[in-house]
């Protein structure tokens, strides 16, 4: 068993954790008790010391800072990205599911922090029970006085509003979801100008955070943010969760101390992984679809935020393993065809660019490729993400509005880059 | 075929004041429309467009842009495969492949008593349950071939019904609220909205009320062939 303390996963074993009773049972809501206790100052404070950073998965941006960002105009929102589609990720979906009060309980506490008027929790359409669930936990929490009108007897009014999405993946781009919150194609908007935290939603100052980052806020304030940055190590703070899945014996959904446990481990470990199927060998493996792969030389790494190559590169929160008899083109192709199937059309070189891909990747794959095509590859991607090269850098150069266009070539020169003569 | 019920109707404006504006209820309403018929009728859309106060090609554009929005008749059990990386790496394609057999058609179509929809579909968030599939967005993995067969089975004898709504029904459960942030609303919706739920059942400040669990959308039955 883990000797760290679960932060968030603690009711998972619980049948009864998406239940009122249970949540409080299990000291659920004290840390709103205690946050309206606090000036809204001091919980952000607690957030600085912990030190805590987006657990989207992506940039690890400093949650404490992003509040900060807010502009003083009123109304001010918060927005929770609960749109979770990434290849290989489902921890958000497990939250939202199993621990949706701790999901609740973190929102208000930082719509507190940042002074929001409303909560928009946007979870992904095709998650019915996550849905479900929160709206039931709502249905509980509204009852019990915990949200709405004079929360607690404390004078504080707030609502939350349980808001699901239709399917499209690019609503999870932060600014795509306030387009799509507002009505509309969830077109991502340019940035600048259009932070969030400056023109968000309704062109209001807006926070927008990921599911695991609000679920996270209970723990810190109850705790302190103290307790939470003495675990992990430097900037990797905390626990975090990871969907480990692909050719493990036992994937699953893990909470982990940043910085302290090796990939090898996580693989291997009986508490984790179990080992690599029909033990195999390690072939490579994927620590979030848009960033490079690794391979067999990174096992020994920690996973930590900062410690994955290329330098300053994120470390996902889903991780696909990958044994020796998986086919580098086949795995490379079925990413990009995602990409190519979700690019949102407004940029020509994410539009056309994916498609080009997966075509020649899938000719590729289908055993109809030429040796040309190898370095149409690198021509593409690098209209997309120019100067794009293996081993990476990063940040990728980016001709497009959003994220979404250069996340198309990383397993694309990855594969090519270890795998060139398959 | 048809536009909202009096009952949907009712329930759209009470959605409708939820938001600060009201283009923000489009996504809700639409689905609001596929619970009513199953997919997203044109007479639902334009409903929704009078509804909203826009013109119904900023609704049909917006419809269109979602996955989830089915523009034609779709199965009673939409059956989402997942085909992305974790699945494809144990057996998602197999999977697929196996219930275009079981089903007698290729993903993309309608079986011809209109019970299921078949799709391949990008990553649906179970990856560690691979390989996995959704039916009407209810998740099921791991699967084997024998666990989709044996699925399906008790699909076609409504075994699951419980658990398993007809397709266009995500959420079941009804969060009854009021706006605790006087002014967030407009004002005439915010009215409207009260009372729409006036007449529903009696409101109190901070009323919420669970509807059943088990309620499936009433005005819908499988319409064979469809
Ligand atoms: C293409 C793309 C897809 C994204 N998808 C998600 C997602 O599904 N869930 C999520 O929380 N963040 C996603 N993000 C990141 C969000 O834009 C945003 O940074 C995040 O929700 C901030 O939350 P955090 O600071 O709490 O991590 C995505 C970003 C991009 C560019
Ligand atoms: S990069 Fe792709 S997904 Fe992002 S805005 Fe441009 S076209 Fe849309
Ligand atoms: S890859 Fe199939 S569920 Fe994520």
């Amino acid at each position: 068993m883990p000797s760290h303390p679960l932060v968030v996963t603690s009711r998972f074993d619980r049948s009864d954790s998406h239940t009122l009773m249970g949540y409080e049972a299990t000291g659920g809501y004290q840390g709103l008790r205690r946050a309206l206790e606090m000036a809204p100052d001091a919980i952000a404070q607690e957030v600085r010391t912990a030190g805590l950073t987006g657990r989207s998965g992506g940039a690890a941006f400093l949650t404490a800072q992003k509040w900060s960002l807010l502009v003083d105009s009123e109304p001010r929102y918060l927005v929770i990205n609960g749109d979770e589609s990434e290849p290989g990720f489902c921890k958000d979906r497990a939250l939202m599911e199993r621990d949706p009060h701790q999901l609740i309980e973190g929102s208000l506490i930082c719509a507190r922090a940042i002074g929001a008027s409303q909560i928009f929790l946007y979870v992904r359409g095709e998650m019915a029970l996550a849905q479900e669930r929160i709206a039931s936990a709502l249905v509980e929490a509204y009852d019990a006085g915990y949200v709405g009108a004079d929360v607690l007897g404390t004078g504080w009014s707030i609502d939350i509003v349980l808001h699901w999405g239709a399917g499209a993946y690019i609503v999870g781009e932060e600014t795509g979801l306030i387009e799509s919150l507002e009505g509309k194609r969830a077109f991502p908007r340019t940035k600048p100008p259009y932070y969030p935290t400056t023109y968000g939603l309704y062109m209001q100052p807006t926070v927008v955070n990921n599911v695991e980052t609000m679920s996270v806020l209970p723990w810190i304030v109850l705790n302190g943010g103290a307790a939470f940055a003495a675990l992990g190590e430097n900037r990797s703070l905390g626990t975090r969760m990871f969907s480990l899945s692909g050719h493990v014996n036992r994937p699953g959904n893990y909470e982990v101390e940043l910085a302290k446990l090796s990939f090898r481990e996580l693989f291997e470990s009986p508490d984790y992984g179990g080992g690599i199927r029909n033990g195999n060998a390690l072939k490579a493996f994927i620590i979030g679809a848009s960033f490079p792969w690794l391979g067999p030389e990174h096992l020994d790494l920690k996973m930590d935020i900062d410690a994955t190559p290329p330098a300053g590169a994120p470390l996902g929160s889903g991780i696909v393993v990958m044994d020796e008899t998986t086919c580098s083109v086949r795995a490379a192709w079925r990413l990009v065809k995602f990409y190519a199937h979700e690019s949102c059309g407004q940029c020509t070189p994410c539009r056309e660019g994916g498609s080009w891909l997966e075509k020649i990747m899938y000719r590729i794959e289908s055993g109809a490729g030429r040796m040309e095509d190898l370095d149409l590859l690198m021509d593409v991607c690098d209209t997309i993400s120019p100067a794009v090269q293996w081993p990476f850098k990063w940040p990728p150069s980016m001709t497009t509005i959003c994220a979404l266009g250069p996340s198309i070539p990383p397993s694309i020169v990855s594969a090519l880059g270890m795998f060139r003569d398959e | 075929m048809a536009r909202l019920t009096k009952e949907n109707v009712d329930r759209a404006r009470a959605t409708i004041a939820l938001y600060p504006q009201m283009r923000s209820a489009m996504i809700p309403l639409l689905h609001l429309v596929q619970e009513q018929d199953g997919y997203v009728t044109r007479d639902g859309m334009e409903h929704v467009a009078e509804l909203l106060e826009l013109t119904p090609a900023e609704v049909y554009g917006t419809a269109s842009f979602y996955e989830m929005f089915k523009m034609h008749p779709t199965g009673r059990y939409l059956v989402n495969v997942c085909t992305n990386i974790s699945c494809m790496l144990v057996g998602g394609y197999e999977l697929l492949a196996h219930l275009e057999e079981r089903l007698g058609v290729s993903a993309g179509a309608t079986t011809a008593d209109g019970m299921f929809t078949l799709e391949e579909v990008e990553c649906i968030a179970a990856c560690t349950d691979a390989p996995c599939l959704l039916v009407n967005y209810r998740t099921f993995g791991p699967l084997t071939n024998r666990d989709a067969d044996t699925l399906i089975d008790d699909l076609a004898a409504g075994r699951l019904a419980e658990t398993v709504p007809v397709h266009g029904v995500t959420n079941r459960v009804k969060t009854r609220r009021f706006s605790a942030t006087p002014g967030a609303a407009p004002a005439a919706a915010g009215t409207a909205a009260l009372d729409a739920e006036g007449a529903a059942s009696p409101p109190g400040p901070g009323a919420t009320e669970p509807q059943s669990k088990d309620e499936t959308s009433p005005t819908r039955k499988p319409e064979p062939g469809r």
